[in-house]
């Protein structure tokens, strides 16, 4: 598929948008934890960073097929949601960003100086078995499911934790499931992009999932606007393109990047996409279609 | 008659501060029972109990024959028991229509399973939710503004999307907060004939805080007052306006 795609596409772009691909697999996962049940984690990267060694270091050391790499890097990531999912009961706001983001550091540290995962050297040599089609189908199946769930009553049942968690228990909402429950969904989804992401870059480190790729992929939940799925995908296609499209002002390339986070954020305060609501348009549309038949 | 809520001794203590202190009641079914009483008597803190927000300190909570106390909020609302709050407390970036339907959740069933592959049951579901919560909101005379942020509704509106949300809880018992908090007069008459049409159309007994003595003396067939934590009397309207102690304590003498 992609060797018949690279035909016609320049493989610099196949590898841009293999790289959307798998940012918005994990953005859609951080969206959950963050964007809809509004609980502030900044240590996504760890998510990502179990699921890419887990996965890597099977593949490389046990050979084990792709697929059972990826689904045990996803699930070793879904048992550290469900650890730090925990203390989320108890904290909030920038207390629980402290310990998302002290659990992202552990999980650097630690695969710093693990020896199976190359240390700080890093793991090299992993098959390159991610591509273009199998990123974009999971991320359309993905996709899919995110709607079913956030327009279902769980969905609205996560959004309520975010607006008020007191009015929302005494709709009869087990709000402390349901949290830990979103962490459980976006660590699943942070473990199964860093699979995919250690199988597309033949070589990783822990330096790959640092506090600040924890950052960009909260700058791109943010950025979209806050629960908001069509938000997630245009926020992770702006900021994944920025920095390729800011290769023309070389070193000055960061620079650019935050200006342009600092001006998307006082024009759109609320996101790109954060106040438009997609399901009221076509509800709307759809009610005006019905008027006019009646 | 039978009793839907009962309070025996029921005392709540906030470090050294007693806020109530062996509080009994008895709720009869089908009521509009009004508790009233100066500012920091207890009031809220008694909602805040029989809500699961608070764990009393002692005594016990009864519920259509059940014990309750200690229950968590999410358990007590499965129950039947929906509230409204003093400070309104609506889903504010959601809309009108979507804050009733999550008031309606602990009324349902269903998991993550069901709701992510749209099982035929969750489908049925959302069906009869969004029949219900239309009724709701046209009963409440929210419907013109469903698709509305409750952010962007008028204050009165506001109170009224509080009611038809915990009223989507389909309650056996209604607890409203000071509802009557900030209206005018007119949205007060108004209030008053909901009340009363929520009691006789939907079978709810309501048990109401408030400071508008007017609305209560009104509206409650039934009245206790509270003073710094204990109860000082229970009756009718007219025991109530009669009674030596309410009238030196909290009508002012």
């Amino acid at each position: 598929m992609d060797a018949f795609l690279s035909q016609y596409i320049d493989p610099y772009y196949l590898r841009i948008m293999i790289l959307i691909g798998i940012n918005l697999i994990l953005v859609l996962g951080l969206n959950i934890i963050t964007g809809v049940t509004g609980q502030l984690s900044m240590g996504h990267a760890g998510f990502m960073s179990l699921g890419a060694y887990t996965s890597a270091i099977l593949s490389v050391q046990f050979g084990t097929p792709f697929v059972v790499s990826l689904l045990a890097g996803a699930m070793v990531a879904v048992v550290f949601g469900f650890v730090i999912g925990i203390p989320t009961l108890r904290l909030e706001g920038d207390y629980l960003a402290m310990v998302t983001i002290g659990f992202a550091e552990i999980v650097r540290v630690f695969f710093l100086n693990f020896k199976p995962g190359g240390k700080a050297v890093g793991l090299s040599g992993i098959p390159q078995e991610t591509n273009f089609a199998l990123v974009w189908v999971l991320v359309i199946i993905i996709i899919y499911f995110n709607y079913r769930l956030l327009n279902s009553r769980t969905g609205r049942a996560l959004f309520a934790i975010r607006e008020d968690e007191i009015a929302a228990e005494s709709s009869g909402i087990n709000i402390s499931k349901l949290k830990v429950m979103a962490f459980v969904i976006g660590a699943f989804l942070g473990g199964l992009g860093g699979g995919l992401y250690a199988h597309y870059m033949y070589y990783i480190s822990p330096q790959d999932f640092g506090f600040m790729k924890s950052i960009e992929l909260l700058n791109m939940v943010v950025l979209g606007g806050m629960g908001s799925i069509p938000g997630a995908i245009l926020g992770t296609t702006v900021l994944t393109l920025a920095p390729e499209l800011l290769r023309v002002v070389a070193e000055y390339r960061l620079l650019f990047y935050g200006a342009l986070l600092v001006i998307l954020m006082i024009f759109r305060p609320n996101g790109l996409l954060g106040d438009v609501r997609w399901y009221d348009i076509r509800q709307r549309l759809f009610k005006r279609h019905q008027s006019e038949r009646g | 008659m039978s009793i839907v809520l009962q309070l025996q001794k029921i005392s709540q203590e906030f470090g050294g501060l007693r806020a109530l202190d062996m509080v009994s009641l008895s709720v009869e079914e089908g009521a509009i029972f009004g508790i009233i009483g100066p500012n920091g008597a207890g009031k809220t803190t008694l909602f805040n109990i029989i809500s699961g927000i608070y764990t009393p300190t002692s005594g016990r909570l009864i519920y259509l024959g059940q014990e309750i106390q200690g229950l968590k909020a999410w358990q007590v609302a499965r129950m039947g028991i929906a509230r409204t709050y003093q400070n309104i407390r609506l889903f504010q970036k959601l809309s009108v229509l979507d804050n009733v339907r999550v008031g309606g959740y602990g009324r349902e069933r269903g998991g993550f399973i069901g709701d992510v592959l749209t099982l035929p049951g969750a489908r049925r579901q959302e069906k009869e939710t969004m029949e219900r919560t239309k009724e709701l909101l046209d009963f409440m005379g929210l419907y013109e503004r469903r698709w509305d942020y409750a952010v962007n509704l008028a204050y009165g509106e506001q109170r009224r999307l509080e009611i038809a949300r915990a009223l989507a809880l389909d309650p056996q018992l209604l607890l409203l907060d000071e509802p009557a908090a900030g209206m005018n007069p007119q949205e007060k008459e108004e209030l008053m004939a909901t009340i009363r049409l929520i009691r006789e159309q939907r079978d709810i007994t309501i048990l109401l805080v408030e400071h508008d003595m007017n609305l209560v003396m009104n509206i409650c067939e039934h009245i206790a007052v509270l003073d710094y934590g204990s109860k000082i009397a229970e009756g009718t309207p007219e025991d109530i306006k009669r009674n030596e102690q309410v009238i030196h304590s909290y009508l002012g003498a």
